[in-house]
């Protein structure tokens, strides 16, 4: 998702003509189902009219962001929206830090869409790690303009020189006289005042909230059960909903054999027949589930694959069968040197095949919508959201009203990892307002777990065939990589049309930094018919993995140590010797193994990543068990250039450390005749306390322009763990996870 | 009717005998700290104390309930061991998206409060709760803090 930042979405295309999509139908083109066709049309016109609005500076207005009460509470409306990341304590420390208030006392929530908080190049999300980098100069200018304003605005008031006048943490004070005047008495008439331009900001040197371990802002409220979620929302007169999707993707429900038996069931208020599924509306949500999974529904014929149509003997096994097998032409995704004449000089050529599975995202919380038609004709939406002002796009279509209508609440997220991007029928807001207009009441839809693991977008089976070419020395001359498959920016941002390269599918392949002089890297697309979807860390989830286990193979195969062998490669990368380095110190020095511990053998293995304007270096300790790899300890060495909260970085290393481990060690997704095989969490497992390793995480401050924080932990862990066990049994596995390798000793 | 005590209150609660115990909180009384998760008693995000004994609410029937005594995290301050609880789950920043973390301070405080000084081998075997942010180690941390409280 870096190429949000690169990438021109004005040139977004609805993703019609899409290779390998067939069955394009009428109403799918037209109706709910046709997500990215909605997507692909909004975002060019949600980029024009947060530029157009009123000739709005995104960023700028400070009263869009700040209210400041009389009781001097200090009300911080974000752009981002808090599922976890922490953004809010970390945007609370950076305005505090100019505003000049300690930023526990700040309160901070989600903004309602509009166009001061398109503040990434244009645009509104939560994702890609961009949160903070993006924001870090826009928010202190905004908190030195504030403070700006209220000395100003003190001045008047006591009738001295804005010079002769200093703040101390939430007043303005003069300090010849010795007075003081609090932010809340001043809020009103400062906020009025129009913003100087190029108000001096704070030098670094001075920073008393910035890079400082400050304690989360919403950690009592989640620690005692106060916090809020979408799940949580309740209004006056609202309906429960419950809902029962279709078991094959776009098929659709023809007949329904007992609902006058359902219709009588205790609080049922409704039936209702939705795109792909059927809903009952109730005055609980256990009796409409009850109700709803009581309904014995005849469904239609499944279509052949298409767009959000999954054919009856789809399975993952074939489509991964079919991107290995496609000869379909590729583009270039990086070249450079002369590929040929190096195999055709190699003393060794090593190749491999590497696969990852569909992932479902399992954010504990599952996905619920509440849609309200108020008397005034607008429509009120609570809305588990990662991009508000998309969300009111689409949900103004749903409605047939205009945007300006769509009041859009986003609430704090029971965890996302990319779960809550638009992905057309895998969201619940849709079938929210079609129920709340069918009923004319407020309504919560709630999906269950299982409905849940039914309409999840996931993130894309992968694939890639890698190639290198080796000297006399076993150092590698050439690498060649060609990747076949879809990723979820071609999906839904539509910037894999023509012959550009779906970044997405390709990151932590292309753009390695090491010195391997002649690289082909090709991209061919083939789209899935499975929804697809951005998941924490997004192609470097898997091609990390991909790209640092086949580095050991040529370690292996050219009879280097894969520690050396890396350090050799980035002789001249000085940024990533120092983190190489510095994780190897940690772990104690750098030893592959295996060797005895604790009454066991043990290996470790070692992989770098470069993901989200962050460099890592991961080390991993494993042994087997019976033949299932155990992970004892992880280290990661972390420099994302610079930082502002470094507890808040170090808990966000740590918890993608550990969803990597889950991914690598436990979870897939299968399809078979058309259908997910996973239910529930008991068949499919996710990484438990039993399973969790000593983490430890040290930052590095290179300096280097501020990268990600909430992602970059996850790509280096199965790299790590994959080639520790490839140190202990000789055998590199190229296919996760590793639950489902025969592992013997 | 059925008579359930809820936090040290009495509730009349009007819903059919296997309505779990999960959905009389969240949607009846309206204590929303209880979170649901899975319904399958996989991830423990609606673990509450029953007569002391970490139990998961989404797998108790209403007509099971009885007289016992039902505690909540929407009153988890109202205990001693659940305010040391508290206080160290702050102490060691635990939450990261928080919807785990209500079931995970019950099942702490009922661990506590039959094994005040717990190994971190019975840690491991009391605290099973599933947390997708992975604070696992964070929850361990907190739990040995509490334990020193």
């Amino acid at each position: 998702m870096n190429a949000f930042l690169k990438t021109d979405l004005s040139a977004a295309l609805p993703l019609i003509s899409a290779q390998g999509v067939t069955n394009l139908s009428r109403r799918r083109l037209l109706g709910l189902g046709a997500g990215a066709f909605v997507l692909g049309t909004l975002l060019p016109a949600l980029r024009a009219e947060a530029q157009n609005a009123v000739s709005v500076k995104p960023g700028t207005r400070v009263p869009a962001f700040l209210v400041i009460g009389k009781d001097n509470t200090v009300k911080l409306l974000s752009p981002f929206v808090e599922g976890g990341q922490g953004i809010n304590t970390g945007l609370a420390q950076i305005v505090g830090e100019e505003l000049d208030v300690h930023p526990s006392r700040f309160e901070v929530e989600c903004a309602p869409p509009g166009p001061d908080y398109a503040i990434i190049n244009g645009l509104r999300l939560t994702g890609g790690s961009f949160s903070t980098r993006s924001s870090y100069e826009v928010m202190r200018k905004l908190g030195a303009s504030a403070r700006e304003m209220l000395i100003r605005a003190a001045a008047a008031r006591l009738n001295v020189k804005p010079e002769a006048l200093t703040t101390e943490d939430g007043q303005v004070v003069h300090a010849a006289s010795s007075r003081r005047l609090a932010y809340g008495e001043l809020a009103e008439q400062a906020l009025a005042l129009t913003p100087a331009e190029n108000v001096p900001l704070r030098d670094p040197a001075t920073f008393r909230y910035i890079r400082q371990p400050m304690a989360r802002l919403d950690v009592r409220a989640k620690s005692t059960g106060k916090a809020v979620y979408a799940i949580d929302q309740k209004v006056e007169g609202m309906l429960y909903a419950a809902v029962q999707h279709a078991p094959v993707l776009g098929t659709e429900p023809q007949g329904i054999s007992n609902e006058a038996t359902v219709k009588a069931m205790p609080g049922v208020d409704a039936v209702h027949r939705l795109p792909g599924a059927v809903a009952v509306t109730a005055d609980s949500w256990y009796r409409a589930r009850k109700a709803v999974e009581t309904l014995e529904v005849a469904w239609s014929k499944a279509p052949a694959s298409g767009f959000e149509a999954v054919a009856a003997d789809y399975s993952s096994s074939g489509l991964l069968a079919a991107l290995k097998a496609s000869d379909a032409s590729g583009v270039s995704a990086e070249k450079d040197g002369d590929v040929a004449a190096a195999f055709a000089g190699a003393a060794t050529i090593v190749d491999a095949e590497y696969d990852a599975p569909y992932l479902a995202h399992g954010q504990l919380e599952p996905p619920s919508s509440m849609a309200r038609f108020n008397a005034d004709g607008s429509l009120e939406l609570w809305v588990p959201n990662q991009m508000p002002e998309l969300f009111q796009g689409i949900a103004a279509k749903v409605a047939g009203l205009t945007p300006d209508k769509v009041i859009l609440h986003s609430p704090m997220l029971g965890g996302f990892f990319g779960r809550h991007f638009a992905y057309g029928s895998s969201n619940p807001f849709q079938q929210a307002i079609l129920l709340a207009k069918a009923t004319q009441r407020p309504v919560k839809v709630l999906w269950s777990r299982e409905e849940e693991f039914k309409m999840d977008a996931l993130r894309p089976l992968s694939f890639s065939r890698f190639k290198a070419a080796l000297d006399k020395d076993g150092r590698p001359t050439a690498i060649q990589v060609r990747t076949v498959g879809e990723g979820p920016m071609g999906r839904w941002f539509g910037v894999t049309a023509g012959s550009k390269v779906d970044s997405s599918a390709v990151e932590g392949i292309v753009e390695k930094p090491y010195a391997i002089p002649n690289r082909s890297m090709e991209y061919a697309r083939f789209a899935h018919p499975v929804t697809i979807a951005f998941w924490r860390s997004v192609g470097h989830s898997m091609n990390d993995y991909f790209y640092e286990g086949f580095l050991d193979e040529i370690a292996d195969a050219g009879k280097q140590d894969p520690y050396q062998l890396r350090l050799a490669l980035l002789k001249d990368r000085p940024r990533h010797l120092k983190l190489l380095e510095t994780v190897a110190k940690m772990s104690g020095g750098w030893k592959r193994g295996p060797y005895e511990a604790d009454g066991g053998k043990r290996a470790r293995g070692v992989a770098l990543a470069s993901p989200f304007g962050s460099e890592t270096a991961t080390i991993a300790e494993v042994s087997l068990e019976k033949s299932e790899v155990r992970v004892h300890h992880l280290w990661i060495a972390f420099d994302p250039g610079s930082i502002v909260n470094p507890a808040i970085v170090k808990s966000q290393v740590e918890s993608a450390a550990a969803l990597g481990l889950s991914a690598a060690l436990f979870e897939e997704l299968v399809y078979k005749d058309g259908v997910r095989q996973s239910h529930n969490f008991d068949d499919y497992p996710i990484l438990s306390r039993s399973a969790m390793p000593k983490v430890a995480v040290e930052i590095v401050e290179s300096g280097a322009p501020m990268g990600g924080v909430g992602e970059p932990g996850l790509p280096g862990i199965a790299p790590a763990v994959v080639n520790a066990v490839a140190a202990l049994t000789g055998r590199h596995v190229r296919s996760l996870p590793l639950a489902k390798a025969k592992l013997g000793v | 009717m059925t008579k359930i005590h809820v936090n040290g209150r009495d509730y009349d609660v009007a819903a059919e005998a296997d309505t779990p115990l999960l959905w009389v909180l969240r949607d009846t009384l309206g204590l929303t700290g209880t979170k649901y998760g899975c319904g399958i008693a996989q991830c423990g995000a609606c673990t509450v104390m029953i007569d002391g004994q970490a139990t998961r609410s989404c797998q108790v029937p209403l007509d099971s309930i009885g007289s016992a005594d039902i505690r909540t995290i929407d009153a988890i301050e109202q205990d001693g061991i659940g305010r040391k609880v508290v206080e160290a789950w702050v102490a060691d920043q635990v939450p990261q998206c928080g919807y785990c973390q209500s079931g995970q301070v019950m099942a702490a405080t009922a661990l506590l409060k039959q094994n005040p000084k717990p190994s971190d081998a019975d840690i491991a075997d009391a605290m099973t709760n599933l947390c997708r942010c992975g604070t696992y180690n964070r929850i361990a941390a907190a739990i040995r803090r509490a334990a020193q409280a």
